[in-house]
């Protein structure tokens, strides 16, 4: 299991990055929702991997029987923060486009 | 708890309530939404002269407030002490001054202005204030997310492109951050600051390198937004793109990325840190020092003077960096007192560079945006006393301004920019006595200070000449009251920073000991009990 997510986390940041450093603003919004996919999963996975625990304390106060609830929740902050700025980079995105014509990163195409 | 105690989190609560009541009105009741925005702002700077009090106060130097009522390592801590508050001070007045700077005509620009410039200070604060890793991410979305609206402010074509390449940046910067973060909890198992200065020693040797490796990953995240060589190219594109009251409050923005290496370098890898001391400090001072050159070169290729400011902000940070990364006492307080003047210097200097830029003959004015940006503002609502009248003897207010901005940003006597860059220089030749440090770094740290203020120096007589003397044909340009008094505002408190010199450098030197013998900040954080009585304090920031 933690080969195959480490094998994931590498792949989607991999990919990222090299969307990112593509020239169109498109291909850096896909690049930067990978890498925040990745980046997802490596919080997640930072809590050690268990399968079928909760993360809630019930019954038994024996914490190995539990999963670590705190990197659950910072997922979910991180997953909310980067929703939003992603859509408002979209905007901006579409803004640029509108304004120049040209969906190249710097608003010109390269001579 | 006395109400006086929740004065701690009113820095973050009011821009909250204050940003979000203003989306209830249209950009029609722009009068109603400026004043509201002036109040808060005013309160913020009144608030933040009362906590600087109490964290001045003898006796008291951290104030602990457990937001929703959890004991330290559980729960989020908002800490308040001589360094925090400082910086919500500096912030809040940067703020007022742009704000009154705006109220001119930048205000009407774009919508939300007034909303997003309030959440920004929130955001700010908030990072000021937190003592949890993961709290300072969430305020540092809040603010970087505030700044992508500002920064756009009034678009125009070249504002949209900066500022899209500012958003990447800080995105990208961002997964640094969580990545960081991530790796910390995972070695450490907390997030709060104080907790992991208890147990970064103790990490086993086998794990130090995934502690290192998280702290690395941080401080890029943070080196980015204080804008480090070579961390920097987007920065002075963007701070120059950005209209001038949010460029001006944008001065703060680098600045938070040193507060948090000011505060957590000392803290997390300071001497108490066992195997893992003085981690990165290398990294900071000769990064710094790279940044000092980069930033001063870019001071003498400027050709403009929104690029000239921008560039003088890189040697600004490059010289905090490198003091933080010499880690001693007197070179940090020099530091702080250099932060804080050389803050106030480019605030000042953005609102300025619009004023001094009206009076360019405008064929000249190509490179500048502003002129562009008013285009369309001015054509439609321009009635006779929108323009107010030409304040008597403009061009040598304006003259004398930027007089004034040159010798504080070359650090010439007599204002405060000398006594930081002095304060700095000194502290460096005594380190020989407490031999914390290659002599030799010294050395070259002072040299380069002189020369990047030799080079700031040199582009400020030709940029003034430029303006003030060459024109054959003078244009007197149009300059309302309240658009010179913030900067004349600003200049005055570096003023008031040298002629007491005595009592700052003394609050300066007290910072800088609590920073570097931080067991009582620890111990601050971590002691202070959940009050038993029915908690009556909701969390509105904790996490989702």
């Amino acid at each position: 299991m933690e080969l195959t997510l480490a094998i994931g986390i590498g792949v989607l940041v991999g990919s990222g990055v090299w969307l990112l450093l593509r020239p169109r603003t498109y291909q850096v919004i896909i690049g930067l929702s990978l890498i925040a996919y990745g980046v997802n999963l490596f919080i997640f996975s930072m809590g050690r991997l268990r399968a079928g625990q909760p993360p809630i304390l019930e019954g038994t106060a024996d914490p190995t029987a539990y999963a670590d609830p705190v990197p659950q929740a910072l997922v979910l902050t991180a997953i909310v923060i980067g929703f939003a700025t992603t859509a408002l980079f979209l905007v901006v995105l579409l803004v640029s486009r509108g304004l120049t014509g040209s969906d190249h990163v710097d608003g010109k195409e390269p001579r | 708890m006395r109400l006086a105690d929740h004065l701690v989190i009113v820095p973050v609560i009011l821009p909250l309530v204050t940003g979000a009541f203003l989306l209830f009105f249209d950009e029609r009741r722009r009068g109603f939404k400026a004043a509201v925005n002036l109040f808060s702002t005013a309160l913020l700077v009144a608030t933040a002269v009362v906590l600087l009090n109490h964290a001045d106060a003898s006796g008291v130097t951290t104030a602990v407030y457990l937001v929703g009522n959890w004991p330290a390592p559980f729960g989020i801590a908002l800490v308040l002490d001589r360094l925090s508050a400082l910086m919500l001070l500096l912030a809040s007045v940067l703020a007022l001054a742009a704000l009154v700077f705006s109220l001119a005509r930048w205000h009407r620009a774009g919508p939300h202005f007034h909303t997003l410039f309030q959440l920004l200070l929130m955001g700010v604060d908030g990072a000021f204030l937190t003592a949890d890793l993961f709290n300072l991410f969430v305020f540092f979305e809040i603010l970087l997310a505030a700044s992508y609206g500002l920064v756009l402010h009034g678009a125009n074509p070249f504002r949209v492109r900066a500022g899209m390449h500012y958003i990447v940046i800080n995105l990208a910067a961002s997964s640094l951050f969580l990545i960081g973060v991530a790796l910390v909890y995972g070695v450490t198992g907390t997030l709060n600051m104080a907790d992991l200065a208890v147990r970064i020693p103790a990490v086993p040797p086998d794990r130090q390198a995934l502690v290192e490796a998280g702290g690395a990953l941080l401080g890029v995240a943070f080196l980015v937004k204080a804008g480090m060589w070579p961390l920097s190219f987007w920065l002075p594109n963007a701070y120059m793109a950005a209209a001038a009251p949010v460029a001006a409050v944008f001065a703060i923005l680098s600045k938070v990325g040193i507060y948090v290496l000011l505060r957590l370098s000392p803290l997390l890898f300071g001497t108490g840190a066992g195997a893992m001391a003085s981690f990165g400090d290398e990294w900071l001072l000769v990064g710094g020092m790279a940044t000092i050159a980069f930033g001063a070169i870019g001071i003498l290729a400027s050709q403009a003077l929104g690029r000239l400011a921008g560039y003088y902000i890189l040697v600004s940070s490059g010289t905090l960096l490198a003091a933080i990364g010499v880690a001693d006492i007197a070179v940090t307080s020099g530091a702080l007192y250099y932060l804080v003047s050389s803050t106030l210097t480019i605030g000042a200097f953005f609102l300025l560079i619009e004023l001094v830029e009206r009076a360019r003959d405008p064929a000249a004015a190509v490179l500048s945006v502003t002129m562009e940006a008013y285009g369309d503002e001015e054509d439609e609502e321009e009635p006779e006393e929108e323009v107010g009248i030409a304040i008597p003897g403009t061009l040598a207010a304006l003259g004398a301004c930027f007089g004034v901005c040159a010798l504080l940003i070359a650090g010439l006597p007599p204002l405060s920019g000398f006594i930081g860059k002095f304060a700095l220089v000194a502290a460096l030749f005594n380190l020989t006595a407490t031999g914390s440090t290659v002599p030799a770094t010294a050395w070259i740290l002072a040299a380069l200070l002189l020369i990047a203020g030799f080079a700031a120096l040199l582009a400020m007589m030709r940029e003034g000449i430029r303006t003030f003397w060459a024109p054959l044909e003078v244009i007197v340009p149009r300059v309302r009251v309240i658009e010179i008094a913030p900067v004349a505002a600003l200049l005055c408190l570096t003023a008031v920073l040298s002629v007491g010199g005595g009592p700052a450098m003394r609050y300066m030197d007290a910072t800088a000991r609590a920073l570097h013998a931080p067991q009582a900040y620890i111990g601050a954080v971590l002691s202070t009990p959940a009050r038993t009585a029915a908690p009556d304090t909701q969390s509105p920031e904790a996490r989702p």
